[in-house]
């Protein structure tokens, strides 16, 4: 592993002084503990031969059977022959990226995009062209406009990646009115599309809306994730696909871990099967929504000028601008000395783009430390805004860090 | 048991150099309990004072890196709690981890060291960082050297070559400080010295030459095995390695330092040795170079810890 500033920043942002909006992290405490504690005793007293054993690739039969129950709830219907389980959705990300991605292969992302999914592109050496969106998600002139530049340098893009709802890191959700649109434009040109949607559940306003799944069966494979609606602990994930890709991804799965664990995915259906699940994700929404209100109301009241953010209607996640000229990355060491911490941009942009931006994640801190680190991290950006307007007449080629001297 | 019935090393804290505390105060408990030393690694947080009067720790390894570590205030309280503790004491950690206080007091001593200035943000803020900016070059010349005036592992320090880079510069450093150390850079060989003071008086270990890759010696390359290489003793000419050695001891004595520290200093094409910072917590990571040097000089490491422990016992609170 290579040692790094940022690393060894994120390293303080752990410690409980610190008021980390860094990571996206559930808020676990609010699940039943003792009765999910009850739940995997009984699992282990009751069918510890098969919660402990080894079992298929594809994951166990009857929780492939609850996801489908799941994801009816944003319309898709599958049948559990369809259904990959995998070690978080993340695991599914990689599986993908091993199938289809060859060095040098393009793969359109929205921008900015989850960082995970771009490090999982990148060990695959994928060539991630972004894609911009707006406050209403993925533009679809945009997409337009990327597939044909790709097609115009003579390549094609193995498929497109989307969080649909509640972005990470950018919050926004793609409208309804546009997903017929991009399936379309991505049906017309033969990509497939990649629908990442861990917080699709945890939307504050009406119903789930409609997976993009549910109305491309065979142009979509879907990924999904009990890490934000149950418990990121368990790590049990899935992806949905197309019978030949589904069957790919088996292989891939069996010849990356064999099977996945059998505890997990036990604990996992015997939660669905025995417990309130519908119930506990209103559990989270609320307390989500409470948090993302405190956390909207904060930076309305703290932030100086020029800071603009997204209004994310559910979700973990906040994606805010900073004044011109302020570069996120750069001030974190000054954020970390003020005890407050947030994810710098240019993570979620695989040429390294976006310093301008932080995403903060409401989902782990009670409302009154949220305020709490909105308050201290507005008195680090107006000392940065100072700081920048002190140098600014100096830095050649504006004040980005990318200006800093290479040490020797 | 040596005596030794409870040790406790801190490590941690809340500086940027977390992380390397934490890999430092490992590596120095894993080394003392293969020695059968009864060893805990500590964090100086809210529940330390609980922690320490549970465990009565016959001594205290302080392997805190940064701020809180390293500017004496952790010690402080160590004095406060009347529990001995390996290293400096707190004024002589106040005087080295202050780089330009450090540098006026070893100069003094006789020791060569950059020519520098010294300031603080609010300068550039009041009197117009163009103004100032243009100066410090007139003063200095280029190239030159950033770093923050506290503070260590190369965080918020780059070289200079261009009047145009300095304001960048200054935001990087301005980014982990207050307060900037500007200094003349220095071309050669970049070594660093440990001394250590096994009962005998203080000696100095055999120097390490520092080569790192074209990126420089930055935090990356200090703490990515294979990143930079080492050579101990460095390849100097006998003349410059009795000159850094008598350098550190310089330094070490004249501020006051106890027991064990780490001296950097770049040796110019004349052999000049020039002083550029002391640390009182040197770093005891598998990369680390007073760990190199010790194992050079024959110390095994977690024996010169156990010995450095015993003598804090029998010394008993300062």
């Amino acid at each position: 592993m290579v040692a790094s500033e940022i690393r060894a920043l994120f390293a303080v942002a752990a410690r409980p002084e610190i008021v980390s909006l860094a990571g996206g992290t559930p808020y676990v405490a609010a699940l039943p503990l003792d009765v999910v504690g009850d739940l995997v005793g009984d699992l282990v007293s009751a069918q510890g031969t098969t919660a402990l054993q080894y079992c298929t690739a594809q994951g166990d039969a009857g929780l492939r059977e609850r996801i489908c129950d799941v994801m009816a709830l944003e319309s898709v219907e599958a049948h559990p022959d369809d259904v990959v389980v995998t070690v978080g959705s993340q695991q599914a990300l990689d599986l993908l990226a091993r199938i289809f991605i060859d060095p040098g292969d393009v793969v359109l992302a929205e921008a900015p995009s989850y960082v995970g999914a771009l490090g999982a592109f990148a060990a695959y050496q994928a060539d991630v062209i972004h894609v911009a969106m707006d406050d209403d998600g993925l533009i679809p002139e945009a997409l337009e406009q990327a597939i044909a530049a790709v097609a115009a340098s003579g390549r094609r893009a193995k498929f497109m990646y989307t969080v649909p709802n509640f972005h990470n890191p950018a919050g926004v959700t793609l409208a309804a009115s546009r997903r017929h649109r991009i399936l379309d434009i991505c049906q017309r040109a033969g990509l497939l599309v990649v629908e990442d949607n861990p917080y699709g559940l945890l939307g504050f306003d009406g119903d789930p809306m409609r997976a993009l799944r549910a109305e491309d069966p065979e142009g979509v494979v879907y990924l999904g994730t009990f890490s934000k609606t149950f418990a990121a602990g368990v790590r049990v994930g899935w992806a949905v696909a197309p019978p030949g890709i589904r069957d790919k991804l088996i292989l891939a799965a069996e010849s990356a871990v064999l099977c996945h664990s059998s505890f997990a995915q036990l604990t996992v259906r015997e939660y669905l099967s025995s417990q309130p699940w519908r119930e506990q994700i209103k559990d989270f929404r609320e307390l989500y929504r409470e948090r993302r209100d405190a956390t909207i109301d904060a930076l309305a009241r703290l932030m100086p000028p020029g800071c603009t953010w997204t209004k994310p209607a559910g979700g973990f996640y906040v994606w805010l601008r900073m004044p011109d000229g302020i570069d996120a990355k750069a001030m974190l060491p000054r954020a970390i000395s003020a005890r407050v911490a947030y994810v710098p941009g240019t993570g979620f942009y695989a040429d390294g783009s976006g310093g301008q931006f932080a995403r903060l994640c409401y989902a782990f801190p009670p409302p009154d430390r949220i305020r709490e680190g909105i308050r201290r991290l507005a008195g680090v950006v107006e000392g940065e805004i100072e700081l920048r307007q002190d140098f600014a007449p100096g830095l050649p080629g504006g004040l980005g860090a990318s200006g800093a001297a290479p040490r020797t | 048991m040596s005596g030794l019935d409870q040790v406790v090393i801190l490590a941690g804290g809340l500086s940027p150099e977390r992380e390397v505390s934490l890999r430092s105060g490992n590596r120095v408990r894993d080394e003392l309990t293969k020695l059968d030393v009864d060893a805990v690694v500590l964090d100086a947080d809210a529940a330390l004072l609980t922690r320490l009067a549970a465990h009565r720790p016959t001594a205290v390894f302080p392997a805190i890196h940064g701020s809180c570590g390293e500017d004496g205030s952790i010690r402080e309280v160590l004095d406060l709690l009347s529990v001995p503790y390996v290293g400096s004491a707190p004024s002589a950690c106040r005087s080295a981890f202050d780089k330009p206080t450090a540098k006026s007091l070893v100069a003094a001593a006789g020791v060569a060291t950059p020519a520098s200035v010294t300031l603080p943000r609010e300068t550039f803020h009041d009197l117009g960082a163009s103004a100032v900016i243009e100066l410090i070059v007139a003063r200095l010349g280029l190239p030159l050297y950033v770093k923050p005036s506290r503070g260590g592992s190369s965080l918020g320090a780059g070289a200079v070559r261009r009047e145009a880079d300095l304001p960048a510069a200054l935001l990087s450093c301005f980014a982990y400080g207050d307060t900037a150390l500007i200094e003349q850079l220095i071309q050669g060989t970049e070594v660093a010295v440990g001394v250590v003071d096994l009962g005998s008086g203080a000696q100095a270990l055999p120097p390490v030459e520092i080569v790192p890759g074209e990126a420089g010696y930055d935090y990356s390359a200090r703490y990515t095995a294979g990143r930079t290489e080492f050579y101990v003793p460095a390849r100097l000419p006998e003349r410059a390695t009795r000159a850094i050695a008598e350098a550190a001891l310089t330094a070490h004595t004249v501020l006051g330092l106890r027991d064990l520290s780490r001296t950097d200093l770049m040796v110019d094409a004349s052999g000049t040795a020039f002083f550029m910072e002391s640390n009182v917590s040197p770093g005891m990571t598998e990369t680390s170079t007073f760990p190199l040097a010790l194992e050079a000089s024959g110390h095994a490491f977690g024996d010169t810890c156990r010995r450095l422990l015993e003598l804090v016992r029998s010394r008993g609170v300062s």
